[in-house]
């Protein structure tokens, strides 16, 4: 009898992090990747890592208030149990990332040192240098490269994932690979097929992503019937570079680090900005957010550089918006310990130096909240039960998504060094629950099942292979047709979103899909054939662009990154205590409202007629009630007096769980 | 740096020197359709953009797939993935220096030489096809070597050692190497080894047969910098005496020939030459004391 197998599609921060939990368990283990997995997009993470560590414990934090930050910045759309166990791991996992050798930054006295990154008053973020997703992804590696000496991980690098292997009964078995450099598709048995195949930033043509981040492997995943959660939500970064080929992520440790954001006060003031006197600046984010400043959670920071560029008119220059991120005010030599890595990205690609001259950012888009439908099992505490094969599996028994492939853990809006976090959480977390799947599964060993099978699969990817060089010449270009629908993704599903634009940009996606059904290839033969790998990759984006167009479309309301400026909540008007009282109320009655209505997970599937549908499902909040988020909001004090009242005001099961069960009481609302 | 601009460079078609640059410009490619077939150079015509970088003038070039004779070919094979120099997937040799793509600015190369740019494969590993190449070999110098931190599992043990300051500051860098193959490309003792596949051999036979090839000749730099990075490391240095038999045997450091080309052409700086005189020194101690019976 066969042994079993574990396939490991794609070899970043979660997948690396699963495949030696799963070595150490003695699981054999294949890897699956489009790129040798050192080079895989987890080294562009910069900032940080986060987790509750000795100092921020003694100064009141706790992993409760790590996991209120952290569902608070997603505006509550996380299941809360896997969240919470997040937070409970993070002071081990960093200690793992030491003891395997990342060259965290030091203190004086030799301990690891932390900055403070967005969406928290707490240091809670270890760091690397300005390069802590490269140097965490190379501990892993190593790790990964020492199982492979010993036989126990086999990697298949320059592959690419096709799609999932199905049996009769809906059981994944394996899955169908390409290899990239001889074009030969082979079917690997595989008992348990994880995908952590990363984000999907490509189907807006430039982002802060890698060239592999194209959603490909999720896609195909959602093809063969696995829901897809929360796609409409998508991170659009504050701080990027902006470039022909992509736009470079300025990570928001440079704001951690005390960087400023400003522009003139003066629309397209011509001066040098190091002429332009304090008075005449204008530190946006510090006056309208006194209490976070610099550090708002990202969808804030993003939507308040976006008007000030685009509404206000003070886009620093006048043909190209951006705003000045400011560092000229620190110590070189602090600039270059802490943010050395970043830095020198702009010096090169912009050519001028950062720590004498002000940068020059925009935001750019950067991360996935959502992803694929992934289970989890609570345990009586309220975290997860370890060692449940439910934890990360997706609906399709056998098959696990994790890393920022799956929609779990940042719900509306991602804190900032929380990815690496995730990434490394559920790799690691599922491991123990994947090997119990493998001792139940049914059916024996995959290697064993019927040729028949894995034959079926290899053929149906063959011919559709065939099929795309067969194309006659002289139809759609593939590189062209992406970057028309970058231009229409990133025109109607960004930072701002209008329900005509939106309704506009489905039907643009659905005649582009259509127009990809007819590309035709420059490269019709079989030897590293990027042109028809990108083209299969390409048809791949549009279900999901349809799923975040059409989730943007329907949410009627404002949660974290996606905005509706139609359904916007604003601020308290009137000028007198029992007025604005009034208001509150109403205020109050409408978040309530909306609650009810929409704080619900968006979950796509594929119908037969390859158009998305859309349901809802509920959201397990039973941890942390939701509460407004009110940062910078006029009237926030108000607000939070009547929410507050109301929340006293209820029976004790239903009031906020803080109080009631005896846990930490959460922070305060946070009143910018 | 023009005070016009706030400080940046200006986005106009001006270099510092002041000579104007061409709207469009030529790019001549050393390609390759396979392994074991003869290269040939092919040109390309590309109109200049702002913000242009290698990658986006091959990004272009595939959305044309037609030369400057107006031949229609397959687009040019590259390997890429980040974009901003930390995966180090873009190595090739533009303009005669071997580096990564991303970083070559286009309107930077084009101020050196406003005529053309030139693009070749890396030479001292086989070509997969155009600009691709297969650098296994550089990863198995890191299996050989055992270049990680042999920790007893990953259960809770809690942190790691204590590091001063100092120790953090010296890692930092050689922990940025993100292998890409630069320091071995620059290197005279670095030779190109190119197997073909025999008749009826296996995936398995063939990769021993390559490895065997591999485990012979030289490891260069990078690796060498690894095994100083992990023997430095207090947990790691509690095998350091493992890695240093393993780079005194064939293909280790005795092969360095001095060059110092590889510290010249590394993208991220990293102190190489140190690391070498680091790694002599101290196989020279481990083969001493090893004689003396310790």
């Amino acid at each position: 009898m066969a042994k079993q197998r574990v396939m490991v599609v794609g070899g970043g921060l979660a997948g690396l992090s699963a495949s030696m939990r799963l070595a150490e368990a003695g699981v054999d283990v294949d890897m699956m990747s489009l790129t040798p997995v050192k080079r895989s997009h987890s080294v562009c993470a910069q900032g940080g890592i986060n987790a509750v560590n000795p100092v921020t414990r003694q100064q009141g934090d706790s992993e409760w208030l790590h996991f209120d930050d952290t569902v608070y910045g997603g505006d509550f759309l996380q299941q809360q149990p896997p969240v919470k166990e997040m937070a409970d791991w993070g002071p081990r996992i960093i200690d793992l990332m030491d003891r395997l050798g990342v060259t965290f930054n030091r203190t004086p006295e030799g301990f690891r040192d932390q900055r403070r990154f967005g969406g928290t008053l707490f240091m809670r973020t270890a760091f690397a240098g300005a390069t802590t997703g490269q140097q965490l992804l190379y501990a892993l590696d190593e790790q990964v490269r020492r199982w492979e000496t010993e036989g126990r991980i086999k990697k298949y690098e320059f592959w690419d994932f096709l799609g999932p292997v199905l049996d009769a009964n809906g059981v994944c078995r394996g899955c169908v690979g390409q290899d990239l450099v001889t074009m030969e598709i082979r079917a690997f048995p595989a008992d348990v097929v994880v995908v952590a195949s990363g984000g999907c930033g490509l189907i807006y043509g430039r982002s802060t992503m890698s060239m592999v981040c194209t959603g490909s492997a999720a896609s195909r995943v959602f093809a063969a019937g696995a829901k897809y959660g929360n796609g409409e939500f998508i991170q659009v970064h504050p701080t990027a570079i902006p470039g022909a080929d992509k736009l470079r992520l300025m990570s928001e440790s440079a704001r951690g680090e005390g960087g400023r954001v400003w522009v003139p006060r003066k629309p397209q003031d011509p001066r040098d900005p190091r002429q332009i006197p304090e008075a005449q600046r204008y530190y946006f984010l510090e006056e309208r957010y006194p209490k976070y400043g610099n550090l708002v959670p990202r969808d804030i920071a993003t939507r308040e550089i976006f008007n000030v560029c685009t509404y206000e008119g003070l886009s620093v220059e006048k043909d190209r918006l951006c705003v000045y991120l400011d560092l000229t005010h620190l110590s070189r030599a602090v600039l270059d310990q802490k943010l050395g890595g970043i830095l020198e990205i702009y010096e090169k690609f912009q050519g001028v130096d950062p720590r004498d001259t002000p940068m020059k950012i925009f935001p750019a888009v950067h991360y996935s909240m959502g992803g694929l439908w992934v289970d989890y099992e609570r345990s009586a505490d309220g975290g997860l039960r370890i060692g449940s094969p439910r934890n990360q599996v997706t609906n399709i028994p056998g098959l696990y998504a994790m890393g920022e492939c799956d929609y779990q853990y940042h719900g509306a809006n991602r804190l900032g060094a929380n990815s690496l976090l995730s990434c490394i959480f559920s790799g690691l977390m599922a491991a123990p629950g994947i090997a119990a799947w493998l001792k139940s599964v049914p059916g024996g060993a995959a290697a064993d099942l019927p040729s028949s099978l894995f034959d079926g699969a290899r053929k149906h990817h063959q011919q559709e292979h065939d099929r795309l060089l067969r194309r006659s010449a002289g139809g759609e270009n593939p590189y062209l047709l992406h970057q028309e629908l970058g231009q229409v993704m990133t025109k109607a599903a960004t930072v701002v979103r209008h329900n005509d634009v939106l309704r506009e940009a489905y039907g643009a996606v659905c005649e582009l899909a259509e127009r990809a059904e007819r590309c035709s290839l420059s490269d019709t033969g079989n030897w590293t054939n990027q042109n028809v790998v990108f083209t299969k990759a390409l048809l791949d984006m549009f279900p999901l662009a349809k799923v975040i167009v059409k989730g943007a479309l329907q949410r009627d309301e404002c949660r974290g990154a996606h905005y509706k400026p139609e359904f916007a909540m604003p601020g308290l008007t009137a000028t007198d205590p029992a007025g604005r009282r009034r208001e509150a109320e109403t205020w109050c009655d409408r978040f309530q409202e909306n609650t009810h209505k929409w704080l619900r997970s968006t979950i796509a599937r594929l119908g037969s007629d390859g158009e998305p549908t859309i349901t809802y499902e509920e959201v397990d909040t039973s941890l942390i009630p939701p509460r407004p988020r009110l940062y910078g909001l006029v009237g926030a004090e108000v607000i939070e007096e009547v929410w507050k009242e109301r929340q006293l005001g209820k029976p004790a099961t239903d009031r906020d769980g803080n109080g009631a069960t005896g846990k930490p009481a959460a922070q305060p609302l946070a009143a910018g | 740096m023009q005070s016009t601009t706030n400080g940046h460079a200006s986005p106009a078609g001006h270099a510092a020197a002041g000579t104007p640059l061409p709207d469009e410009f030529d790019v001549r490619i050393l390609r390759q359709d396979a392994p074991d077939e003869a290269s040939y150079w092919e040109r390309h015509r590309v109109r200049r953009e702002p913000d242009m970088n290698v990658i986006s003038v091959l990004q272009r070039i595939a959305a044309q797939a037609k030369t400057v004779e107006g031949e229609r070919v397959a687009p040019v094979a590259w390997d890429c993935n980040c974009l901003e120099e930390v995966c180090g997937a873009c190595t090739m040799v533009v303009n005669g220096h071997v580096r990564q793509a991303c970083t070559a600015l286009v309107d930077r190369l084009l101020a050196d030489n406003p005529d053309e740019i030139e693009l070749r494969p890396m030479e001292k590993f086989p070509v997969v096809r155009d600009l691709v190449v297969n650098r296994r070999r550089l990863f198995r110098a890191l299996e050989k070597l055992k270049t990680w931190i042999p920790v007893d599992g990953y259960y809770d043990a809690g942190p790691g050692p204590r590091v001063s300051q100092e120790a953090q500051q010296e890692a930092y860098p050689l922990s940025e190497c993100m292998s890409c193959g630069c320091c071995l490309d620059a290197c005279p003792q670095y030779q190109k080894i190119e197997l073909a596949r025999r008749e009826g051999e296996t995936d398995a036979e063939f990769a021993h047969r390559e490895q065997e090839a591999f485990d012979t000749r030289f490891v260069g730099a990078h690796a060498i910098s690894q095994v100083m990075l992990f023997n430095r490391h207090p947990t790691g240095a509690l095998s350091a005496g493992e890695r240093l038999d393993l780079l005194m045997e064939a293909g280790g450091i005795q092969d360095c020939g001095n060059a110092q080309n590889c510290v010249a052409v590394c993208p991220k700086k990293i102190p190489l030459t140190t690391s070498i005189g680091r790694a002599g020194r101290a196989t020279v101690v481990r083969a001493i004391s090893k004689w003396f019976g310790r």
